[in-house]
């Protein structure tokens, strides 16, 4: 299939950035990733400058890859990320118009990268639970109720990619915030300091420049894990009775 | 000071949004039944003396202040959120995105004409009846302040009335979103109740704006 | 000839590591707070060390080159973590742990260091269950366990498909800890590209700042490399892209020795290749083997119509089916250990029974699993006389809630509904059990320089057994490193802040940089990308699952001729001081060109078969794997020299176990 391509370039975060157009062959079989390496390896042998995009695992689940195509962060498949995205969505002669993640706290390091470490600062702010290595008593002390595991782990499937951001009119990151406390407070182990890690993280999630939620929905549509906003819900609810009955001042 | 990290945090003015919301909501159906009376048909009398009630007793009167600071809170703090979401995205992508229903990614410009349709009707009847420039009544030998008179004559201008109906379609989808997202940001979703509350923030959200909106059609097809 | 002491300790093979911790040196935690440590790399072993050693009270600098640590290649592991918890009550025990995962790697492996893993194996799930990993359960809130391949009981502790990825983000959420508290710094984007030593000792790194392309200077009393295997040689892998030998081979640059290079393990269920264009090769996670059954048509003819499109799978009858496993292996059936099943599919497509276009691929059929717990889930809902219809429905239920997130993957990647048909898989490689030689202590032969997880050698041999490879990085990033690095910085306790503008760090950043400009001026033709295709094609031909002497020598020269053409044509677009991946990858591949030809000279030393390492001139009338132990007991350690490559041997000495011919039949 023959597709015209609509990429995004930008040299870096203080240049401004536009659209170059591209032609490229294509085939039903190629991953999406595939088929901009296919364009990249045209662009270097006439000594032109590669697209620059994040990638690496390729399989889905590092978080890594990042675009926006035809206005959907990873594209039209459900449940996808863009290097699991396969060429058989397309058809002959389509545009597809490729972008960045576009938000105020990923900064555009190069064309398609940008800088996604608001998220670590995120999780560096509370999104562990405090246990030296060492201190740890026997994996079986505490049953924890099969669907209560199960559904911490549907939050802990997040992958940090941000597509709820890239998604979000608003770009919050309150369903990547919200996942990661919702995992931890729902086990027994991480409730223990539930109330001070929502706290702490929802602050950093502030001060990162991040919008507030306005409950679009947006974000649950684009996750590639298909993370749900109930997890958005159940954070309101945890901060609000953190902030409420905690016994500091902060 | 703790309460004011709160209630500046994103989530803390999510819930101001929402709780004033919530209470915009209630008082939409109260304002709905009262106005209701407009077509009794008994040349208004019903309505004057609900008007004289609304404005007289001390408690509806207390609550009336809460219910201008709330709605004076609720589209401060919303313009706040809007600003703020606004520098937050920075840029639009070239290609609008499908995955949100248009309402809940326009509240802001909806709240914004809610606000301009808020200004005209307040200044037409309640700002008009406030300064004392509407003549009054007598009905059953005592005194009212002839709202009705005014509502009426309003409503026999076609531009006024499609006016309202309009904005109470803007309301409708303000609504739409509104009803459903504030038992969210409030913490409130449940596999179980969730789709109820949907279900009900649809229904109310159409319901309650046909009620106002057949108020001026019906007025100024009767007469 | 260096001497590897392997520096085991004495003592009843149980007792060893119980009695070398509780003997071993200290470091007073006043003297931990000025002691500094890099650590390099941060997937499963990195993070989890890093971490551990910032809770001991040490400085420490960790190293990604990745924008996060969590991105680490860890994250993609699926099936899931082996720990000798015998929680099943099947028999399980430290012994037998250790006694498979020497039997699995074809005992090419160092007794005391699997002995060591079995023992902490039993703390790591302790560990990431308080972190708050959530592994899969049982109704009675108890932990679920599975089997895995080549093992006979269920020790496999797993989180659905991603037990890799909730390990990582478990070891990623300790670190996290340690950032926010000030014990670890950590250097996002930052890839090694130089080991700087200062009299003899491993004293620091050069790493390149791959946002702005500054080469920068990080000095501290020790460095730990965790950065993962070297599959990438092989270019297509079920690695991720990023995944590079270069922090090891830096190493090796600097007096380290690569060991047993040519044990590289090639898992038996990936998704074949389709396209020349095609960049990796997706895993389908091994527990598939124990519901799907393996198997290509008898005869020929089927196999050509299939490839020629004109028959499908479903139109072949079953007596004209061949499950070459269950027919060669009774005993283990589907189940058998990697490397025997790699190379049986192997065996199979070389009869010209492949079912794809190239010919490279096998069917991995769900068909009677489907009908199997079709049934049984018809009898327990108390359907009597089902249709076949309504048992295929129950069956697929089943079957998508055991595997649906592989099979929806399947779908994804091939557009073939795999619940209809077969799935096709072949062999990839996978991981690579060769690495940094290290001793008991996890240090290399450079003093103060220590080795982790897939990076180094130590545990799994010629061959890994499926869900180890967790369990190994946890291990020696939890429980042995921090323990056991104590005994090189024990006595560094006097040793000042090491600092980084000496000759020694200065050299090391003109070394690097002048290695960078030189490829940045070749100005060639060809791009890093065509190198590192055709450097995997010659190393998957010649040193991929079957290896013989000529193709060995021939594929030495080819590598050392395209290492040459690299060097003479290969172009790397944009400068060296800015953001550019090109450069990055043009590194790595330069680094892969080497390692490729001690992979040949390492498969070529070695006349035995074993594990993932098979030799045709070396195999039993059956077509099995021959060792041969009294000639190759031993770990093969490389120096590299640009033109003759200089092996250095430790010889394994089994005391507990006995040496005999691993059958799986």
């Amino acid at each position: 299939m023959k597709l015209t391509l609509k990429v995004w370039r930008q040299k870096s975060k203080d240049h401004k950035g536009s659209f170059e157009n591209h032609q490229v062959e294509a085939d039903d079989h190629m991953s999406f990733l595939e088929m901009m390496d296919v364009l990249n390896e045209r662009l270097i042998s006439n000594k032109a400058e590669p697209v620059a995009f994040s990638h690496d695992c390729r399989e889905g689940i590092c978080g890594t890859c990042n675009m926006v195509i035809n206005g959907k962060p990873h594209g039209p498949s459900k449940g996808t990320t863009v290097c699991q995205l396969h060429m058989r969505e397309f058809k002959d002669g389509d545009v597809i118009v490729i972008e960045p993640w576009r938000a105020a706290a990923f900064p555009v390091i190069k064309d398609l990268v940008v800088d996604r470490s608001s998220f670590d600062r995120i999780i560096q702010a509370g999104g562990y639970i405090s246990v030296n290595t060492g201190q740890a008593q026997d994996a079986n002390a505490i049953p924890i109720e099969k669907d209560t595991a199960a559904q911490a782990m549907d939050a802990a499937t997040c992958i940090g990619c941000g597509a709820c951001v890239a998604a979000c009119p608003n770009a919050s990151a309150m369903l990547f915030t919200s996942a990661k406390v919702n995992h931890l407070a729902l086990l027994p182990q991480g409730q223990v300091e539930s109330s001070r890690r929502v706290r702490a993280m929802v602050k950093q999630m502030d001060e990162e420049g991040f919008g507030a939620c306005s409950n679009t929905g947006a974000c649950e549509v684009e996750c590639p894990k298909e993370i749900s906003i109930t997890n958005i819900a159940a954070m309101n609810r945890m901060y609000m009775g953190a902030v409420i009955g905690a016994q500091d001042q902060v | 000071m703790w309460i004011l990290n709160f209630l500046t945090s994103s989530l803390g003015k999510k819930l101001i949004m929402s709780l004033t919301g919530l209470f915009l909501i209630i008082f939409l159906l109260v304002h709905l039944i009262g106005n209701l009376q407009l077509l009794f048909g008994d040349n208004g009398e019903a309505f004057n003396v609900y008007a004289k009630f609304m404005t007289t007793n001390p408690l509806i009167k207390t609550t009336s202040y809460g219910l201008y600071f709330f709605i004076l809170l609720h589209i401060v703090q919303g313009i706040v959120i809007w600003l703020t979401n606004k520098s937050a995205k920075q840029s639009r992508y070239a290609v609008a995105p499908k995955n949100t229903s248009w309402a809940s990614s326009n509240m802001a410009t909806l709240g914004i004409i809610i606000t301009v349709f808020l200004a005209i009707h307040l200044w037409q009847f309640w700002f008009k009846m406030k300064i004392g420039a509407i003549p009054p009544v007598n009905i059953g030998g005592e005194e009212y302040t002839n709202l009705y008179a005014v509502v009426h004559e309003a409503y026999q201008n076609i531009f006024f009335v499609i006016f309202y109906v309009v904005s109470m379609v803007v309301i409708g989808l303000h609504l739409s979103h509104g009803f459903q997202s504030a038992f969210q940001s409030l913490g409130l979703n449940h596999k179980k109740y969730t789709p109820l509350i949907k279900g009900m923030g649809i229904a109310y959200s159409i319901l309650i704006p046909l009620g106002f909106a057949i108020i001026p059609v019906w007025m100024y097809m009767m007469h | 000839m260096i001497n590897l002491d392997p520096k085991v300790p004495e003592g009843n093979l149980g007792d060893k590591w119980t009695n070398y911790r509780g003997t071993m040196n200290l470091v007073a935690p006043n003297n931990k707070r000025r002691i500094d440590i890099i650590v390099v790399g941060t997937g499963l072993a990195g993070a989890s060390a890093a971490a551990t050693l910032g809770e001991l009270g040490y400085n420490v600098k960790a190293f990604t080159f990745h924008d996060s640590p969590r991105r680490a290649h860890s994250i993609a592991a699926q099936g899931g973590i082996n720990a000798a918890k015998n929680y099943q009550n099947d028999g399980d025990s430290i012994y037998r742990l250790f006694y498979d995962t020497i039997k699995g790697g074809d005992y090419r492996s160092r007794e005391a260091n699997v002995h060591r893993l079995a023992e902490v194996s039993v703390n790591i799930i302790d560990q990431a269950v308080a972190q708050g990993v959530p592994f899969a359960r049982e109704y009675g809130g108890l932990l679920a366990n599975r089997s895995f391949g080549g093992v006979q009981v269920s020790r496999t502790f797993y989180a659905k498909g991603q037990t890799g990825q909730q390990l990582l983000l478990g070891a990623y959420s300790a670190l996290s800890r340690q950032i926010s508290l000030g014990n670890v710094t950590m250097y996002n984007r930052h890839e090694m590209i130089d080991l700087v030593k200062v009299d003899g000792k491993a004293r620091g790194i050069i790493a390149r700042n791959s946002l702005n392309g500054e080469l920068t200077k990080h000095s501290a009393h020790c460095v730990v490399l965790a950065t993962g295997g070297y599959g990438n040689v092989f270019y297509l892998s079920t690695n991720a892209m990023g995944c590079n030998v270069t922090a090891a081979w830096r190493a090796v640059h600097k007096g380290a020795l690569m060991a047993n290079p040519c044990y590289t393990q090639i898992h038996p269920t990936c998704i074949p290749q389709f396209g020349s264009y095609q960049s990796k090769l997706t895993l389908m996670s091994e527990s598939l083997r124990n519901d799907g059954r393996v198997w290509v048509p008898n005869k020929v003819e089927d196999a050509e119509a299939i490839r020629k499109g004109t028959k499908t799978a479903l139109d072949i009858p079953e007596e004209d089916r061949d499950y070459y496993l269950e027919r060669r292996y009774p005993a283990f059936g589907n189940l058998v250990p990697r490397d025997v099943a790699s190379r049986a599919a192997k065996v199979a497509c070389d009869e010209g029974k492949g079912v794809v276009g190239t010919g490279l691929a096998v069917f991995l059929d769900f068909e009677s699993a489907i009908h199997r717990y079709g049934k049984s889930e018809a009898h327990s809902k108390g359907i009597h006389n089902p249709g076949k219809e309504a048992i295929r429905k129950l069956g697929e239920e089943v079957v998508a809630a055991k595997y649906g997130n592989l099979f929806d993957m399947y779908l994804k990647i091939t557009g073939e509904n795999p619940y209809k048909m077969p799935m096709k898989i072949y062999p990839a490689v996978h991981y690579t059990m060769g690495g940094l030689w290290v001793d008991y202590n996890l240090e290399t032969n450079v003093p103060g320089l220590f080795a982790l997880g897939e990076c180094n050698f130590s545990d799994h041999g010629s061959n890994r057994l499926g869900a180890s490879a967790l369990m190994q990085g946890l291990a020696d990033g939890y429980f042995v490193i921090p323990y056991t690095i104590g005994q090189f910085l024990s006595k560094e306790i006097r040793t000042p802040k090491i600092q980084d503008d000496t000759a020694e760090f200065d050299t090391a950043v003109k070394e690097s940089q002048a290695r960078i400009d030189r490829i940045m001026n070749i100005k060639g033709n060809q791009s890093v990308e065509s190198f590192h295709r055709r450097l995997g094609a010659i190393v998957w031909e010649y040193c991929g699952m079957s290896r013989s002497e000529a193709g060995l020598k021939k594929g030495r020269q080819m590598i050392r001729d395209l290492r040459k053409e690299f060097y003479a044509d290969v172009f790397v677009p944009g400068t060296s001081a800015e953001f550019n991946p090109e450069l990055e990858k043009a590194l790595r591949v330069a680094d892969f060109l080497e390692l490729g030809e001690v992979l040949m000279l390492d498969a070529l030393d070695r006349n035995e078969s074993c594990g993932g390492h098979f030799r045709e001139e070396y195999a039993s009338p059956e077509g099995e794997a021959a060792r041969n132990d009294k000639d190759y007991t031993y770990v093969a350690a490389w120096e590299w020299d640009e033109n003759e490559p200089k092996v250095h041997k430790e010889n394994l000495v089994f005391e507990n176990v006995e040496l005999k011919t691993r059958s799986y039949k």
